[in-house]
């Protein structure tokens, strides 16, 4: 273990500092030491997706991501992004199409299709699929996802 | 925001879903499973105190607060299928109050009964079936209530939204709320005197006829999603209790191995770690999560050698068929099996071959349990919430109904996956360290540890006679004990940790047979248990995985009829409207071959030699206690590199009465899918000493680009009939109608799961 080192970093728009191993992977700090809830552990090896978080608009699996190394960096998780006053399109449009089971991946899910549809307003069907390759889910809601990736693709370019 | 919880600031917490204020009466004063009810016999109809959590009590199921909102509680709980929902609308109807008034609360041992937790598809089944009795009683009481105070005979009486009224006198009207005052009904019910799915109560009211319902049979959204989708909810893992200690369990890197000893110095580096210890349970706790998963792996551990308990991979399906049998049922015995074989003009014989397979939660289990001296809690995200608090009991060594279990929605689970195992390895720490703990698994123990689904072989044969009749069938199945542990977690055999400190494997020595759907003059089904590999602490013993032994039998004896179909001269879809016993089973399997266009033929299609990738379609149908679907895969197969893209599902499905169709259909795309997933990818894999498939590159699921482009869903509602499950039903075709589909495109059938592209492609060489 690396000595602690103070860490500064911005979490949906707040600053926040503390002590900690700047080997520790940012998914920790966030759950632990800034206190959200979201993103979530799933795999600790960046194979499915349920950790992400955005940083500097990047989509970035948190649990293999050094705290150390997002220091001053902005940071935005799936709460951040949206809120039920103020939904991204994409938190509409999977409440809409009713899309989660258990919705532990929904992290993935929605922070990787919210740069995808950044990057790329109006995927296709197969660029969708593409897109979002290499995200879990466990309880088989792919189609329901790839329908509301869709609908807030439709909801953006309106 | 960071949850800080007490048991009791848990209870507060629930306020936010009880809508109304009357409500914080109900929670608060909720007594636990024990408790007791005070100064009962005094008390009439409408009482202060809450009665005593019993199965025979009115309050146990309803509440009604002093504005009117309708708290169901429920012994079930839900994964993310709109069970909640369900139950809502059936007490709504049933009360004659609006959908919008009433919220069910579940898995709570201090707000709730045991109706056994999510088990086998019954939350609407039988839960729902107990639930519909309970608030017909509670509106009866409520109505005979409303006639005294009224001065009319209660079938004088109409009830309009929880507002009770003379029937022509609309003026004349007292509201349930208004009756109740926010009390109780202090009203008995007639209890089975059972716990668990089959816990039944009533009383002396008769349920409506289906034709009265008007919540049951539309859609409603369920209530989680937007705290899922913002981020908001909570799940087990975001629990957090004053005082508590983060840990991790130690696994032997090699299965049968025992800690012999370890370097308590190998961890000293890390302020606030300790070793928690007891006989062969190992792990490790600490004051942060990170310092946790530090020492967990730093920790040096001398482990016994285990020697090496399974076979090669490679050995796996001639280890199944050469094993002792310990355990055999035919289920099913008609006619006799080997005359009708001896005198058929032609014989089919196939056997066919399932792996293991991992429930592979999103998450690792997370469970966090506070072991007190007299008493305790545990957050589980178990499916058994009542059953996990008295495994607490009993590992942890404490008095009877002294533990309360907390169900928080959890990554997934369909079935008994590692959420028992980390409520236990919970309860142990706890009560080593004195302080509670929160235990969260690495994703090897969600994939490497879980209990597993059995692996197993399949025989089949079958007669046909000169005028193309089936005239035998035999089917028999042989593999791994289907509940090496139980799915009722509450004995310390069922656990990880309980056979660690000693409780032996108790197996249940059973599998199971097809469904006897079929009306073949000589048939017999069963079935053939052979023993675990290792009878303790083993990465592969076996438990209940969604829809158990429904995959892999089906697997093959829907195949099996194809065979059968093709040697009969006859179209699958014909083959099976032929020999289907019950008209609602050709019904269903009629519309789904007409939603899908179906054109029947004779053996594989032809004419598509020439192509890289051939398409062909298949069906199969499956009954599910009571359930029943039909499904047709239309499939496309990439010779060249083995890809099967399953590329759409047409599903009939029959559960009787529907309660929320658009709720339904989406249950049903996530069966099709996740049973899609197991039939394309998934299998355990293993060495002689250690399960390897230990993450998601080992262990590979389906990903989107592998998702269907459509599962066509015919809901085939039958109000008249009772409502069975759904949430495993449509999980049980899947895999043969998706290897039926492949060998109508490629002529070639593939009988060992699951249809990789490699094992396609040798397959297809």
């Amino acid at each position: 273990m690396a000595k602690e080192q103070r860490i500064r970093l911005n979490v949906n728009g707040r600053p926040y500092s503390f002590r900690t191993d700047p080997e520790m992977p940012l998914l920790y700090a966030l759950r632990n030491d800034v206190g959200l809830n979201n993103p979530h552990f799933g795999c600790g090896l960046a194979q499915c997706g349920a950790c992400t978080v955005h940083v500097d608009g990047v989509a970035t699996r948190s649990c293999v991501m050094p705290v150390g190394e997002v220091r001053g960096k902005k940071v935005v998780t799936l709460a951040g992004l949206g809120t039920p006053e103020k939904p991204h399109p994409l938190q509409k449009a999977f409440v809409e199409e009713q899309a989660p089971q258990c919705g532990y991946c929904l992290n993935g899910w929605i922070m990787t299709a919210a740069e995808l549809l950044a990057k790329n307003p109006k995927p296709s069907d197969g660029e969708i699929r593409e897109g979002l390759a290499g995200i879990k889910c466990r309880c088989g809601t792919h189609m329901g996802i790839i329908r509301a990736v869709k609908r807030a693709a439709r909801a953006m370019a309106s | 925001m960071t949850t800080m919880m007490s048991p009791r600031d848990f209870a507060l917490s629930r306020r936010a879903l009880l809508r109304g204020a009357g409500a914080l009466v109900v929670t608060i004063a909720a007594p636990p499973i024990g408790g007791t009810g005070k100064a009962r016999a005094a008390m009439s109809f409408g009482a202060a105190v809450k009665p005593r959590l019993m199965p025979d009590e009115l309050d146990s199921f309803i509440a009604i607060t002093a504005d009117g909102h309708v708290t169901a509680f429920f012994g079930k709980m839900d994964m993310g299928q709109g069970v909640d929902v369900a139950i809502s609308q059936i007490v709504a109807d049933e009360l004659d109050v609006d959908y919008g008034r009433v919220t069910t609360i579940m898995g709570d041992t201090y707000h709730s009964v045991n109706q056994g937790g999510a088990s086998g598809s019954t939350a609407v089944q039988r839960g729902g079936k107990a639930m519909r009795a309970i608030a017909a009683e509670a509106r009866r009481v409520l109505v005979e209530e409303a006639g005294k105070r009224l001065g009319a005979e209660p079938a004088k009486l109409e009830v309009n939204d929880g507002v009770v009224s003379v029937k022509g006198n609309a003026a004349k009207k007292i509201s349930y709320a208004e009756i109740l005052q926010g009390r109780y009904f202090n009203h008995k019910l007639k209890w089975n005197k059972r716990y668990g799915n089959s816990l039944y109560a009533e009383g002396a009211a008769k349920p409506k006829k289906p034709s009265e319902y008007r919540v049951v049979g539309k859609s409603f959204p369920r209530t989680d999603v937007p705290g899922k989708v913002f981020g908001t909810m909570d799940f087990i893992t975001d629990v957090k209790v004053p005082g508590m200690m983060h840990g991790r369990v130690i696994h032997p890197e090699k299965a049968g191995a025992r800690p012999v000893g370890y370097d308590a110095g190998s961890i000293k580096h890390i302020k606030g770690a300790r070793i928690v210890h007891e006989k062969e349970f190992l792990g490790v706790v600490a004051e942060t999560e990170w310092d946790a998963v530090r020492a967990a792996r730093a920790l040096k551990v001398r482990w016994s050698d285990g020697g090496k308990p399974f076979t090669e991979m490679k050995d796996l399906y001639a280890h199944i068929r050469k094993a002792r049998v310990i355990a055999e049922k035919m289920d099913t015995e008609k006619g006799d099996i080997e005359a009708a074989l001896k005198g058929a003009a032609k014989v089919v014989r196939a056997e066919y071959e399932w792996p293991f397979q991992s429930h592979a939660s999103m998450g690792p289990a997370c469970a966090i349990a506070d072991v007190r001296a007299d008493g305790g809690t545990v957050w589980t995200g178990s499916q058994k919430p009542h059953f996990t608090a008295e495994g607490v009991q009993r590992i942890a060594g404490l008095p009877k109904d002294s533990v309360r279990g907390i169900w928080v929605p959890g990554p997934g689970s369909y079935g008994r996956n590692d959420a028992g195992d980390a409520a236990m390895q919970a309860a142990v720490m706890s009560k080593l360290v004195g302080r509670p703990v929160r235990v969260q698994g690495m994703r090897e123990e969600g994939t490497g540890w879980d209990p597993k689904g059995p692996a197993s072989v399949h025989f089949a044969r079958g007669g046909i006679d000169a005028g193309g009749n089936v005239v035998a069938y035999e089917f028999v199945s042989k593999g791994f004990d289907r509940q090496d542990v139980r799915s009722n977690e509450s004995k310390p055999s069922d656990n990880l940790a309980g056979q660690q400190l000693g409780a032996k494997l108790n197996p249940r020595k059973f599998f199971r047979s097809p469904e006897d759907t079929y009306d073949i003059p000589a048939r017999k089904l069963g079935w053939q248990v052979i023993p675990p590999f290792l009878d303790r602490y083993s990465p592969l013993r076996t438990s209940h995985l969604r829809d158990p032994l429904g995959p892999q039998i089906q697997f093959a004896c829907e195949q099996f009829l194809d065979e059968l179909a093709e040697a009969a001269g006859m179209d699958p879809v014909a083959f099976r409207l032929k020999y289907l016993k019950e008209g609602r089973d050709r019904e269903l399997v009629r519309a789904a071959a007409e939603k899908a266009g179906w054109k029947p033929r004779v053996g594989p299609r032809k004419g598509q030699g020439g192509k890289t990738t051939v398409s062909g379609r298949g069906v199969s149908y499956a009954l599910r206690n009571g359930t029943r679907v039909a499904v047709v895969c239309e499939a496309e197969v990439d010779k060249r590199s083995g890809r099967i893209w399953a590329r759409k599902f047409t599903v009939a499905h029959d559960c009787g009465l529907v309660i929320n169709p658009e709720g339904l259909r989406l249950c049903l795309e996530g069966n099709v899918t996740m049973a899609l997933s197991r039939t394309l990818f998934e299998e355990v894999q293993f060495e002689p000493d250690r399960v390897t498939s230990v993450d998601w590159a080992s262990y590979p699921i389906l990903e989107t680009p592998d998702a269907p482009e459509a599962i066509d869903v015919v809901l085939l509602n039958r109000p008249d009939k009772a409502a069975t499950g759904a949430g495993e039903g449509a999980t049980r075709p899947v895999s043969a109608a998706v290897a039926n589909a492949v060998y109508d495109a490629t002529g070639v059938r593939i009988r060992r799961g699951p249809l990789t592209p490699e094992r396609v492609k040798a397959a297809l060489a």
